[in-house]
């Protein structure tokens, strides 16, 4: 080797070597990704990004949760190379965009109902009809007979419901309003379903954390969010009866047994609702979150590494979900739609 | 004494005691927000604030690196662009004789008024959609034009303070007006200008609604300016608005470094300003 | 007047500097006709209905402007009444009764609370106003809560907040102008009033009524810097677009619903609408901003050539 070093051919070729070494290592530079979106999956996602940035140290995914309206919107002019919502585009918006937009479910999640009542520690039992109304303004106090009937025991005070709403465009809006809409024919008639929707009373927050953070600083109000944001701040949440008329818990394992009965009939573009399932054990609050792709993306380097990305969200990033509170997609699903991230066209 | 008299006393010294009650009154919030300010921020500052990058959401520790650096990067962007506009635009209103003086002088006390929100938009609509992408750009170029009225004052300001007799004696020596102003009214009005130009940037440095739909955010040290950057600003509005007790922390110190930063900018310009007037009545 | 020929260099000087100064009037201009272009959607679609309707819902198409200005004015207005006579009397004090050692740590104290950003005034309001105003909300007894003035659950996020912050972020502006204005009152004249044996008060009153013009034109500047306010606004006003009385209830700003709203506004028509929200205000603010400064302008004409750049800097700084 020493041998070759000294001839002049030898030095000619460590230093061609040493060239292509250092331009490969700034070719290999950052890529920047920028995605954004909902706030119900950012807790899980930020994760990710972070995580996948440690494995592949040149990819930052940038993310930002501003709400599926944003995440929508912003797909749509394609600022963004990804969005993300809880909230699946309508027909009319997926007519409406420049390319064909994919939707991929990332995790389940469940909204809670939070809420601040001081002196209430206990978890208050809601019924559907009861948080329709409350959310209707016709329920104004906490002491209300129809909240104190499924609460026995839990000296609820005199105080005023303050509700506490989604300001922007929200898929846990989307989520929450599905769900109302199935318990409550005067929901569907006075509000409806949708990423933002008139409410008849309370305060807007922007984001997630926007609403968790005015419910933690208001004495009396109410507010949803996905389960993580009432965990992580210690946020007071209640259960929901279910269509089998239990009163469920939010977890992972009640999360995912809401999903049981759509993963067998799974559509081909993933939007399904999961709100209000039937079956024993199942949290009525569920829903997929989705990840919004164009099929054909301009970028097709970006492309190429966001693919490889969701494979590795489809494997391993599903083991960090529970820990966090949401629940792995189910292994049919995972299957269809490793399938489906193939149909991205990367070259 | 008679009523009369006593009345008209007794309401000059009510006089004493509202308006010496005022400063009081104002005063109040001042000390209240230094002291909110310093007590819930001074202890989160450590090596890790400054440079960290923001932890996964929900999880405690990172800092705000980027937010800082992203701050730095735009405002010395807003300021490049800011500053040439700034001062020629004061030197035309003075020194240029022209007759459309008085509407560049409109114009800058009109760009003053504009709300940031308003300037906000603009950029947007100018600098973002044409280009689908949100950019540490776009944020300086709003944070720019947010201070180029600022400088303009002020150097219109200063100009007019220079000495009369300095601008005629360079006129007098047989010097061009361009002549004039560059090599001898501008230098003499200088240090004020630049301790203007330091002030506007103090101010520029703590705004939020000219950012929020131009330059986005990122969870990553981003110096391109092509791409999203992140702000102070509007990186402690957002954890403000959380219910994370971490990020609360954060935001208090993130406002402390910025009223910080508009403390030394002031005691600068008092110094500085200071030092002026005692040259000023020297000569 | 005469017109004067200009030599190659001075002309090549005008021309020069005058581009940079172009830059400065087409910004201006740019930003409206830019705001203008941008909301002929809505303008075309509401025409001036669009503020006088009350119904602002995005989801329907629905875009009554009205709980904005309502919400904009109510605030500004109430801010303008703590703000008005506390920045006078700060003005009066610092010009004729403080003691001259006092003056400059007191003028600089003003400066300073200019100076400070308004997301930390939200950051304060946020933590200390809005559960301050509650505590006050609850404090009060049933009978005053029930008015309409004061009624509504005890939420904090609210227009009296808003208003305590707006008052306190305007106090130093408009007490800055109001000093210079002060100042710039010939000496005659208070002279005069003490020569013919008046109080203090009666001498002061004497100035500010020679003065008023400027004064006034101290509080419109105060009023147009709240008008515009956005990030401290926001952050404690509840962002409710409903225009009521109560000053407990959460309401909503022009400034508030443009920050909140316009990066996921639903559609065109959605953005079209906040844009024009966006085109008053900045035609408001022209309007306001002018105003004061004739006014301010005509009284200080003559002000005396010590002033210093940094207290032109920060008063004019809106």
């Amino acid at each position: 080797m020493m041998k070759m070093l000294n001839s002049r051919s030898g030095r000619g070729a460590a230093v061609a070597a040493l060239v292509v070494a250092v331009g490969a290592s700034v070719v290999a530079q950052k890529m920047t990704i920028n995605g954004a979106g909902a706030t119900f999956p950012a807790v899980i996602y930020s994760k990710w990004f972070s995580e996948y940035n440690k494995l592949h140290p040149e990819v930052q995914i940038n993310y930002n949760p501003q709400g599926s309206g944003f995440g929508i919107q912003q797909i749509q002019k394609q600022t963004v190379f990804f969005g993300a919502s809880d909230g699946p585009m309508t027909n009319d918006a997926l007519l409406a965009s420049p390319g064909r937009i994919l939707h991929f479910p990332t995790v389940l999640g469940g909204v809670v109902p939070i809420y601040n009542i001081p002196g209430v520690n206990a978890m208050l039992k809601f019924t559907g009809p009861v948080l329709a109304d409350i959310f209707l303004g016709k329920i104004t106090k906490w002491n209300d007979p129809k909240i104190a009937a499924n609460n026995a025991g839990v000296n609820l005070p005199n105080l005023d419901i303050t509700v506490a709403h989604r300001s922007d465009g929200s898929g846990t809006t989307y989520i929450w309003a599905d769900y109302l809409h199935k318990v409550s024919p005067e929901w569907t008639q006075k509000v409806g379903v949708a990423n933002s929707v008139t409410w008849p009373v309370g305060l807007g927050a922007p984001q997630s954390a926007g609403v968790a953070g005015l419910v933690k600083q208001t004495p009396g109000a109410i507010g949803y969010v996905e389960l993580i944001y009432a965990t992580q701040n210690q946020i007071s949440y209640g259960s929901v009866q279910n269509l089998a008329g239990e009163f469920v818990t939010a977890s992972v394992e009640s999360v995912t047994a809401s999903a049981a009965a759509a993963v067998t009939k799974m559509p081909a573009d993933f939007r399904v609702s999961i709100v209000n399932a039937e079956g024993k054990g199942v949290y009525p609050i569920s829903s997929f979150t989705w990840l919004l792709v164009y099929e054909s993306p301009k970028d097709k380097a970006a492309a190429k590494v966001f693919v490889d990305f969701m494979k590795w969200m489809l494997g391993d990033g599903q083991k960090l979900a529970p820990q966090l509170g949401y629940a792995p997609l189910p292994a049919p699903v995972v299957k269809l739609e490793l399938d489906a991230v193939a149909k991205i066209k990367i070259q | 004494m008679t009523f009369h008299q006593f009345r008209r006393r007794s309401m000059s010294k009510l006089l004493t005691v509202f308006s010496a009650g005022s400063v009081l009154l104002a005063l109040i919030p001042l000390v209240m927000i230094l002291f909110f300010v310093v007590a819930k921020g001074a202890g989160s500052l450590n090596l890790d604030f400054f440079t960290k990058l923001p932890a996964p959401v929900g999880e405690t520790g990172g800092g705000m690196g980027n937010a800082i650096l992203g701050s730095l990067i735009m405002c010395g962007l807003g300021a490049l662009f800011a500053i040439p506009v700034g001062v020629m635009s004061g030197i035309y209103i003075v020194e240029s004789g022209s007759r459309l003086a008085p509407i560049v002088r409109f114009a800058a006390d009109a760009l003053n008024g504009v709300p940031s929100i308003v300037i906000g938009l603009f950029v947007y609509v100018i600098a973002v959609v044409p280009f689908k992408q949100f950019s540490g750009l776009a944020g300086g170029l709003a944070l720019g034009i947010m201070m180029i009225p600022l400088i303009t004052r002020t150097t219109e300001e200063l100009l007019r303070l220079v000495p009369g007799s300095l601008r005629e004696g360079a006129l007098a020596l047989g010097a061009t007006r361009s002549r004039a102003v560059f090599t001898v009214v501008l230098p003499a009005a200088l240090p004020g200008i630049v301790t203007g130009i330091v002030l506007a940037l103090a101010r520029i440095a703590g705004e939020t609604a000219p950012l929020l739909f131009t330059a986005l955010g990122s969870s990553y040290w981003s110096t391109d300016l092509r791409e999203q950057m992140s702000s102070m600003t509007v990186q402690i509005y957002k954890y403000a608005g959380s219910p994370y007790e971490d990020w609360h922390r954060q935001a208090w110190a993130g406002a402390f470094v910025l009223v910080a930063l508009v403390l030394v900018c002031s005691i600068l310009a008092r110094l500085a300003t200071a030092r002026l007037s005692r040259m000023r009545v020297a000569d | 007047m005469a017109r004067v020929r200009l030599s190659i260099s001075d002309f090549i000087f005008r021309m020069g500097t005058g581009a940079f100064a172009l830059v400065l009037v087409l910004l201006v201009s740019g930003i409206g006709f830019v705001l203008w272009n941008e909301s002929h959607l809505a303008i075309q679609k509401f025409g001036f209905a669009f503020w006088r309707t009350s119904d602002w819902n995005p989801v329907q198409g629905q875009f009554g402007a009205f709980p904005f200005i309502w919400g904009t004015l109510y605030s500004s207005v109430l801010a303008l009444m703590i703000a008005g006579p506390i920045a006078l009397g700060i003005a009066i004090f610092l010009s004729e009764l403080c003691p001259d050692w006092l003056r400059q740590p007191l003028v600089f104290l003003t400066e300073l609370l200019a100076a400070i950003p308004s997301i930390v005034y939200g950051l304060w309001g946020v933590f200390v106003l809005v559960p301050a105003v509650r505590s006050l909300q609850t404090a009060l007894p049933d009978s005053v809560r029930a008015w309409a003035l004061f009624s509504g659950p005890p939420v904090g996020f609210s227009l009296l907040a808003a208003a305590l912050v707006l008052a306190v972020m305007v106090v130093p502006y408009s007490s800055a102008v109001a000093r210079e204005v002060l100042k710039s009152v010939p000496r005659s004249q208070r002279e005069a009033a003490y020569a013919l044996g008046s109080t203090r008060w009666e001498a002061t009153r004497a100035a500010l009524h020679y003065g008023r013009a400027g004064i006034m034109g101290a509080i419109m500047l105060g009023f147009g810097r709240a008008i515009g306010e956005t990030m401290a606004v926001t952050m404690v006003i509840g962002n409710t677009p409903k225009a009521v009385a109560s000053i407990f209830a959460p309401q909503h700003t022009m400034a508030a619903v443009i920050a909140n709203q316009f990066v996921d506004a639903n559609d065109q028509l959605h953005s079209d609408a906040l844009v024009e929200i966006g085109l008053v205000l900045f035609i408001i603010t022209l309007l306001v901003n002018i105003a004061s400064r004739v006014l301010i302008w005509n009284m200080t004409r003559q002000r005396s050539r010590a002033s210093r750049p940094a207290a032109a800097a920060a008063p004019e700084a809106a």
